[in-house]
């Protein structure tokens, strides 16, 4: 089979995965309906209790979960490749962790209620941020290590602000929701977050997905890369704010979900070549599929306790992340 | 004599702990305690109704807030604690009044230091109140007081009895998706309304969560979903906003948490206000 075959067959793969995995998570639910009246309420002109559920439930909870899975895998994909370092990943970077905190800040100091996309855009600053001051600590070849620690350091750093900013919330319900901001859920999300956050998410596929070609060039090294052309700024200005404003769109309603886009982009990266271009629609489904089955799993495994999603992705990617870790010290002089 | 007390409880903190609880306890009881502190909001709403001019001393700061407690207005007349141990010991009271559930390590560390400690347990039904009650006026020395106050309950919970509207569905729907399902308080109120709870149907015990698809497909008559009356918005609140529950076309009443937080005689007014929405005719505007 040749190299060009076997990439289409994966994204077909692929493809049929997340079709699979997003019906589904349409016909999983605490409300016992059959699969076939669960997809016809879909489509059907009655307003009952049951269209109402399909559509104003599930419906908004799939497609978040396609959406932000995509979102997660893409930017692992392209960070990985834009840094040239396997352990890139909007969650180590940091980058979901401040996107939370500007969401966090954005909700509780009552901003979002007065102004709607005050939401994705405090999340989006926050996630800016983020890539910024890490990529300012490790310089633009900056090694595994530098970029692994700064990321580390403006996690816990806005780690600990949300907290400090939920735990001084006068409302005493915010204090517990700490949890959902660092683990994530698409429990009962509505087509409100889709609207709000699909047109970020939208631009910032737009901006990592015209990178592969650079991305491709990068692989040879940066000079080689700017003697074949490649706008080094450019590439950087579409790979800090495509990912902040999907990354940033998808924290902003779902919370900082870890690891997927740490482990997409490396599970598919063999079976796809080594090219960037042809990694990036590859990880965007692979994302999408993650996230579906770890939140159709969040609610088969325990139904009515709003197990978060995180939690799921963590018990893959934290393990993996190990062997990761343990494989690229070993590749160290 | 009030004098003599804390010197001997030290004594006997000296000699154990075990020794303290058994050998000092019931020579406390004999008399009615002078300067009581109370820490738990539910507590402090039961000590404010049975306590004696001058014996309660100082209530928790919830008891204060007009959110939770319906005696907000009372309680600025007695110092404020927030649970700390240290606070407690320079008041040094002659007794003090806890929850169960909350703030256990003080419990324990205040009755290291030896003092005299009464927990009461979060009430889950009717019978609780009325032994609780009974209880406070034990320990306070006011039994007729208690006696009262678990009279009015009864004629109350009767008044209700007599004057059932018709049998409708109720869901009790909290901030994060919480209902009461059956052996809570909320169930019981709803029961004593004259009226069915979802919860309860369901096969929901205690208090749990109520997806939001099931609350759908039960689609109650009336929808409890208590006040919110914080003034900073948080994520808890969320499913009220949720397309899929404003769609809801049962009678959606707010019922203020204060009502129904703590096991007291003001649970009454909780039914009353569930009765008059239960006796709106269908389809009537909100």
């Amino acid at each position: 089979m040749s190299d060009l075959a076997r990439y289409r067959l994966v994204l077909a793969v692929l493809a049929l995965a997340t079709l699979i995995l997003f019906l589904l998570s349409l016909t999983v639910g605490p409300a016992a309906i059959g699969f076939g009246d669960s997809l016809s309420a879909l489509f059907s002109e009655k307003r009952d209790a049951i269209a109402l559920i399909m559509r104003e439930i599930r419906l908004p909870r799939a497609l978040l979960g396609l959406m932000i899975g995509a979102t997660l895998g893409l930017s692992g994909a392209v960070l990985q490749g834009w840094l040239r370092n396997p352990l890139a990943e909007p969650g180590l970077l940091g980058v979901s962790a401040s996107a939370s905190l500007g969401a966090v800040i954005a909700i509780y100091s009552g901003l979002s209620a007065a102004f709607a996309l005050g939401l994705p855009l405090a999340a989006l600053a926050g996630a800016v941020l983020a890539v910024l001051v890490v990529q300012a600590m490790a310089g633009l070849r900056g090694g595994a290590l530098t970029i692994i620690l700064s990321g580390v350091a403006v996690s816990a750093f806005a780690g600990a602000m949300t907290s400090l900013a939920l735990n001084l919330s006068p409302n005493p319900f915010a204090a517990l929701e700490i949890m959902f901001w660092m683990l994530g859920s698409l429990t009962d999300r509505s087509m409100t977050h889709v609207w709000l956050a699909a047109p970020f998410m939208l631009a910032g596929w737009a901006m990592l997905a015209s990178l592969g070609r650079s991305l491709d060039a990068l692989t040879l090294g940066n000079d080689a890369a700017v003697s074949m052309g490649v706008d080094v700024r450019r590439v950087q200005f579409l790979a800090v704010f495509g990912t902040a404003a999907s990354v940033g769109a998808a924290t902003a309603v779902a919370g900082a979900i870890g690891f997927v886009g740490l482990v997409v982009p490396h599970v598919l990266r063999p079976l796809v070549g080594a090219r960037p271009s042809r990694l990036l629609p590859a990880s965007a489904l692979g994302g999408a599929s993650m996230l579906l089955a770890a939140d159709i799993l969040v609610r088969i495994i325990a139904p009515g306790r709003d197990l978060k999603l995180g939690v799921l992705t963590a018990i893959v990617g934290a393990p993996f992340f190990l062997w990761l870790v343990y494989r690229t010290r070993r590749q160290l002089p | 004599m009030a004098g003599s007390r804390h010197p001997s409880c030290a004594l006997c903190a000296g000699t154990a702990i075990a020794a303290l609880v058994t050998a000092c306890v019931p020579a406390l009881a004999a008399e009615a305690p002078k300067r009581v502190v109370s820490m738990n909001l539910c507590t402090d709403e039961m000590a404010m109704l049975i306590a004696g001019p001058g014996q309660l001393y100082s209530v928790s700061y919830l008891a204060s807030d007009p959110g939770s407690s319906v005696l907000a207005d009372q309680a600025g007349a007695y110092l404020v604690n927030h649970g700390l141990a240290e606070e407690i010991f320079l008041m040094q009271p002659d007794l003090v009044i806890a929850g169960t559930y909350t703030t256990r390590t003080t419990v324990a560390l205040l009755r290291r230091l030896g003092f005299r400690v009464e927990e009461f347990a979060p009430e889950n039904s009717f019978d609780d109140v009325r032994a609780n009650l009974k209880r406070m006026g034990d320990i306070l020395g006011r039994q007729q007081r208690a006696g009262e106050l678990v009279a009015e309950l009864d004629a109350g919970l009767a008044g209700l009895e007599a004057n059932k509207p018709p049998d409708k569905t109720v869901a009790l729907y909290y901030a994060n998706s919480y209902t009461s399902g059956s052996g809570t308080l909320a169930d019981a109120i709803v029961k004593a309304a004259g009226l069915t709870n979802i919860g309860d149907t369901l096969g929901l015990t205690g208090t749990a969560k109520l997806s939001l698809e099931l609350l759908l497909l039960a689609n109650p008559d009336i929808i409890v979903n208590g006040d919110s009356h914080y003034p900073k918005p948080a994520l808890a609140q969320e499913n009220f906003v949720h397309p899929a529950y404003q769609a809801l076309s049962g009678e959606k009443v707010a019922i203020p948490g204060k009502y129904t937080i703590c096991g007291a005689p003001f649970m009454l007014e909780a039914a009353r206000i569930l009765q008059d929405a239960a006796r709106k005719p269908e389809g009537a505007a909100p």
